[in-house]
């Protein structure tokens, strides 16, 4: 028995569906940035395990993919949770449910 | 025999990815929450390592395990008590169904492509290998990441600093 890429694939879109689930359920801002980074996370495994099992003429670019998405990951962590902060204090909530200014 | 230990590992460290980011979705406090976002951080990081990705584990346990987690307990600290709770909004049946729906869809992707396995061991070392591709074949995105994290740390400043805190000469 060994361990092939379709079972990193199976634990990657799992992974996907969780974080999918937390971002949309979640009634709490930051449980929502919560569920968005193990969707990224989920992305970034796939990445490795295509760079690692399959076959390409350039094995390491899928590393420096997953490296550009943490990047990016880390820019949109901080961004969002400044504006947590900042919707707390305009409005006095960080439930998402209440957020809807924009409604009429 | 080291096959043996890998495949020992990779079970291991996916029970724990996949369970603690279920305990994510189920628990009800959001400081154990992301407890449980950083035991699944280093589960994905063990993953990495079996996978032979060592600067990308390093790079997980530092970035996501270690800052981002970090920022995200600032984040809780700094809204109101009654803001802690992890629940869910009226969306939870159809959020349910369509992570379900995704999670049959890319597993059914996922076993039915047939993919082109490259018969070859797992990388020696992959560090010096990603600072050379980095700095020659992508050296444009590397520039461009380096912009966008600038603007990003300006834009959080900026989003946060208390009104009328330029005023104070």
């Amino acid at each position: 028995m060994s361990v092939d890429l379709e079972h990193y694939l199976i634990v990657g879109a799992i992974l996907f569906a969780v974080g999918m689930y937390v971002a949309l359920a979640k009634r709490n801002f930051v449980s929502v940035l919560m569920g968005i980074e193990l969707m990224f996370n989920a992305v970034n495994l796939t990445f490795i395990s295509f760079s690692r099992f399959v076959e390409s003429p350039n094995p390491l670019e899928g590393h420096v993919f997953a490296i550009f998405v943490i990047t990016v990951a880390a820019a949109e962590a901080a961004v969002a949770l400044g504006l947590a902060v900042l919707l707390y204090r305009v409005h006095g909530t960080i439930s998402v449910d209440e957020m809807d200014l924009l409604k009429w | 025999m080291e096959e043996t230990g890998t495949v020992v590992a990779f079970w291991l460290f996916a029970i724990i990815t996949i369970g603690s980011a279920v305990a994510v979705a189920f628990v009800r406090n959001l400081i154990h929450a992301v407890v449980f976002l950083v035991i699944s951080f280093m589960g994905v990081a063990g993953l990495y390592i079996t996978l032979s990705a060592d600067f990308i584990a390093v790079a997980q346990i530092l970035i996501y395990a270690g800052a981002i987690s970090v920022l995200m307990v600032f984040a809780i600290v700094l809204t109101p008590q009654g803001e802690r709770r992890n629940s869910e909004g009226f969306l939870r049946l159809p959020a349910l169904v369509l992570a379900a729906l995704m999670a049959a869809t890319l597993i059914f992707v996922a076993v039915d492509t047939g993919w082109e396995i490259a018969d070859r061991p797992g990388f020696d070392e992959t560090a010096s290998l990603i600072g050379e591709s980095l700095l020659d074949k992508y050296v444009l995105p590397f520039e461009i990441a380096s912009v966008l994290l600038l603007v990003a740390m300006l834009g959080a400043i900026v989003l946060v600093r208390p009104e009328g805190a330029v005023e104070e000469e």
